[in-house]
This record gives structure tokens, C-alpha cells and sequence, in this order.
């Protein structure tokens, strides 16, 4: 039986290979997947998601690259040994109620949702250009 | 190749390949030759002028070996109704020189469709899966679908694109899959092709038919304005605005420019509003003999 499920957002802009991988990493993260634990296979993926299996693939080759997992022939894609540790609940819980803090200075200053959602993108964006630059 | 009914040419100078191993969705208007285009891939028609491969070699001279490794799906999932599910099976059987018959029962056992029941007494989603497996029965190398899921209700459709791609990770077969649902294509196909007024406007890898199109939004443009080195597939134009539907690399933009997102459904209802454009160069139309 698969260990996690994936489930896809047609509606995110984000490309289906990518939000896979997000899922796996996210997993990872949680403790949900730990080291050598088996991925679904390709056929179980699209049996529940419905996608086309090279999507599934390129995720999982992405993966592998990345060095999150390795795939063994005939065997399967497994979590490689050596991952990032997942976020201990201690940390993810204060972010989280910092997120909170900032949530409400936020909207007091005046800002939608949306604003602020483009706001952290933004950000975000900003700082991957600063690391691959 | 052309193929015309009568007077009429439901396909005129159609020439593609559709890669080994990809999912290709076939899209365009009612009418517009997809159906024929199918009907030419199974062998259940001949050209009427050029030619098509299948495998590499035309359907007509090979027609068994074809049969062989060619499912289809025709539209509406015909099936016979008074047959129960165990008779349909019985004739995929004698009408297959290569058949697995474990596999397709097995097939709809997990699916729980009772063998005994009547084709007639199914719901649409059930008569889809069995019209899938007595497709998929032969272990096709290529898998035509004629709009198999055009009536069913969302769950029987999903559940339908789930044993198709779970299908195909099995099998690795090619897909030929003709569909008006978008976000069924969106999810399973990497290959496109747009078939408007029996002539193919759009083939092509879908992640590159995504990359290379863009939608521009600026300032109103002057009528004579022009673009360098970008071919514009379709214009509209407010009084203040310009919309520009372009294939090519985005040129640097100027004052009050912008890039907006396309995608894929989009991107085919562009190129379906504007039935000139095209990815392949579109022959001269000659008029048809009487």
C-alpha cells in the first residue's frame, strides 16, 4: 500500500510535475516519508490521479537529481539515505504563530489577502533570485 | 492525407506524426475531421488521397496485423446492448487474434461490473470501462478514443482517465485521444493536435507549445503596427488596449507591456477563434472537383 497520496491542483498555475515534487518534499519535511521508504510507483500515482505516467516520472527524476531519492531499476523510487532532517514541531509551531503575528500587523496596515500573498511570492521570488545569483 | 465523402473533404492535406509513447489530445470543432482522422488511424477508412502509417506501414495493406495492435473507442462506446458483459468479452475474444482474457475479466472485476448484467442495464460510466476493456483487451500498441467520456457524469469520468493512464503506465502505449474536455487533456496528454475544417492547424509537444506561446496585453496599437520576428496568431483590440496572441520568443517589451499568462485551454481556444493561424504551414486550398 503507498505510503502518501498526491493530489493535484489544476487550478495553481504550477505545473503538475512540480507540485509531485513539492508533495514529496513536504512529506519529507512532516516525517511522513523517511529515509528508504518507498514512493508509489508510477501505475499507483496515475491509478489515483489520473495523469500522464512521464509526469510522474519527471518528478521523481527531478527528485532523484536533487538527491532526495534514487530509483532502483525494477525495484521502485526510494527516499535516498542521507535527507535533509524534517522540521522539528518546536520550530514549525513558533514560525507558525509569527506567520500569525504578522498576519494581523498586516491586515491592521490595510492589506487584502491577496496583496499579502503577492507580497510573500514576491519575497520569495526575490530570494531565489539572490541564491542562484 | 485527404479523405472526402462525396463532395465534401472531411480531411484535406493533413500531415502528422504523432510520436510513439505520448498521449496526444486531439481537439476542434464539431465536424472539423477528427472523427475521420481516427477512423483513417484504426484502418476503418481509406484516404482518398496520400497516405497514413501506422507503425510504418498503411492500414489497408496490413489490415490484421493492425487490428492486431490498434484499439479503438468510437464515439459514444458502442456496444451491443442486449449482450451481457461476459458476451462482449466472449466477442473481443473471437474477433482478436491476440487476446487476454484473465486480464480483461480481472479488469472489471476490481471495477465491480458483473459479467452477467446486460450492456443495456449499465450506467454510462460502467459502459465506458467495458468498451475500455475490450480496447485494451489486445495489449494495444496504439489506443484510438473517440470522445469516450463526452457523456459521463465528472466521478465516471475521472474514474475513466484513472484506468486509461493507469493503462498506459503499464503498457507504454501510444494514445490518440479526441476530447472537447479540457481539463481531462490538460492533466493526461503531452502531445496536441488542433484539427479545424479537415485541415491540422496546431501539432505539437504541449510543453513546447506552452513555452513558445504568449498572450501580451499594451497600450492600442497602431493598425500598421509590427511585430519583428514573432508570428502574431490573433489581435484584439479595445479602444485603449491591445491584446496580442504571439508565437515565438517574447521581444523586450516597451512602455505599459505585460506578459499574462496562457494556458493550455486558452491556448487552444485562440488558435480555435482564429482558424487561419497555424503551427505547420497550410497548403494552398485548391477547389474540389465536382
Amino acid at each position: 500500500m503507498a505510503l502518501i497520496a498526491f493530489h493535484v491542483d489544476p487550478n495553481s498555475g504550477v505545473s503538475y510535475y512540480v507540485q509531485l515534487m513539492q508533495q514529496v518534499r513536504q512529506a519529507l519535511l512532516f516525517g511522513l516519508l523517511k529515509s528508504g521508504d518507498q514512493l508509489p510507483t508510477v501505475k499507483e500515482v496515475v491509478a489515483q490521479v489520473a495523469l500522464n505516467p512521464n509526469t510522474v516520472l519527471r518528478a521523481y527524476r527531478d527528485l532523484e537529481h536533487e538527491g532526495l531519492v534514487v530509483s532502483r531499476p525494477g525495484l521502485g523510487t526510494f527516499v535516498a539515505q542521507k535527507v535533509p532532517p524534517a522540521v522539528a514541531q518546536s520550530s514549525y509551531r513558533s514560525l507558525r504563530s509569527e506567520l500569525e503575528r504578522w498576519i494581523r500587523k498586516a491586515h491592521e496596515a490595510g492589506l487584502d489577502d491577496d496583496t499579502l500573498a503577492a507580497l510573500v511570492a514576491h519575497v520569495l521570488h526575490a530570494k531565489t533570485e539572490e541564491v542562484v545569483a | 492525407m485527404s479523405k472526402r465523402f462525396g463532395r465534401t473533404w472531411a480531411l484535406r492535406d493533413c500531415s502528422i506524426r504523432v510520436p510513439a509513447g505520448k498521449i496526444a489530445g486531439l481537439v476542434g470543432p464539431n465536424g472539423a475531421g477528427k472523427t475521420t482522422f481516427l477512423h483513417l488511424a484504426a484502418g476503418l477508412l481509406t484516404p482518398t488521397a496520400g497516405e497514413i502509417r501506422v507503425f510504418g506501414r498503411s492500414p489497408q495493406s496490413q489490415l490484421l496485423l493492425l487490428l492486431d495492435r490498434v484499439g479503438f473507442v468510437a464515439q459514444d462506446t458502442p456496444l451491443y446492448a442486449g449482450f451481457s458483459v461476459g458476451d462482449m468479452l466472449q466477442f473481443g475474444r473471437k474477433l482478436n487474434r491476440r487476446w487476454d482474457q484473465a486480464a480483461a475479466e480481472e479488469r472489471l472485476r476490481k471495477l465491480d461490473i458483473p459479467f452477467d448484467k446486460r450492456v443495456g442495464q449499465l450506467s454510462g460510466g460502467q459502459r465506458s470501462q467495458v468498451a475500455l476493456a475490450l480496447a485494451l483487451g489486445k495489449h494495444p500498441e496504439l489506443l484510438l478514443l473517440d470522445e469516450p467520456v463526452a457523456r459521463l457524469d465528472p466521478l465516471a469520468r475521472r474514474e475513466f482517465m484513472q484506468r486509461l493512464t493507469e493503462a498506459v503506465a503499464d503498457e507504454g502505449s501510444t494514445v490518440l485521444l479526441s476530447s472537447h474536455v479540457m481539463a481531462d487533456l490538460e492533466r493526461v496528454c503531452d502531445y496536441l493536435i488542433i484539427i479545424t475544417a479537415g485541415q491540422v492547424q496546431v501539432a505539437g509537444d504541449i510543453e513546447v507549445l506552452l513555452a513558445s506561446h504568449h498572450l501580451l496585453i499594451g497600450p492600442r496599437l497602431n493598425r500598421d503596427a509590427r511585430l519583428n520576428g514573432v508570428e502574431l496568431i490573433k489581435a484584439q483590440h479595445t479602444e485603449r488596449q491591445s491584446s496580442l496572441w504571439i508565437r515565438g520568443t517574447v521581444p523586450p517589451l516597451g512602455a505599459g507591456w505585460r506578459e499574462e499568462p496562457l494556458p493550455l485551454e486558452e491556448l487552444v481556444i485562440t488558435y480555435l477563434s482564429a482558424p487561419a493561424a497555424g503551427t505547420l504551414p497550410r497548403p494552398e486550398l485548391e477547389e474540389a472537383a465536382s
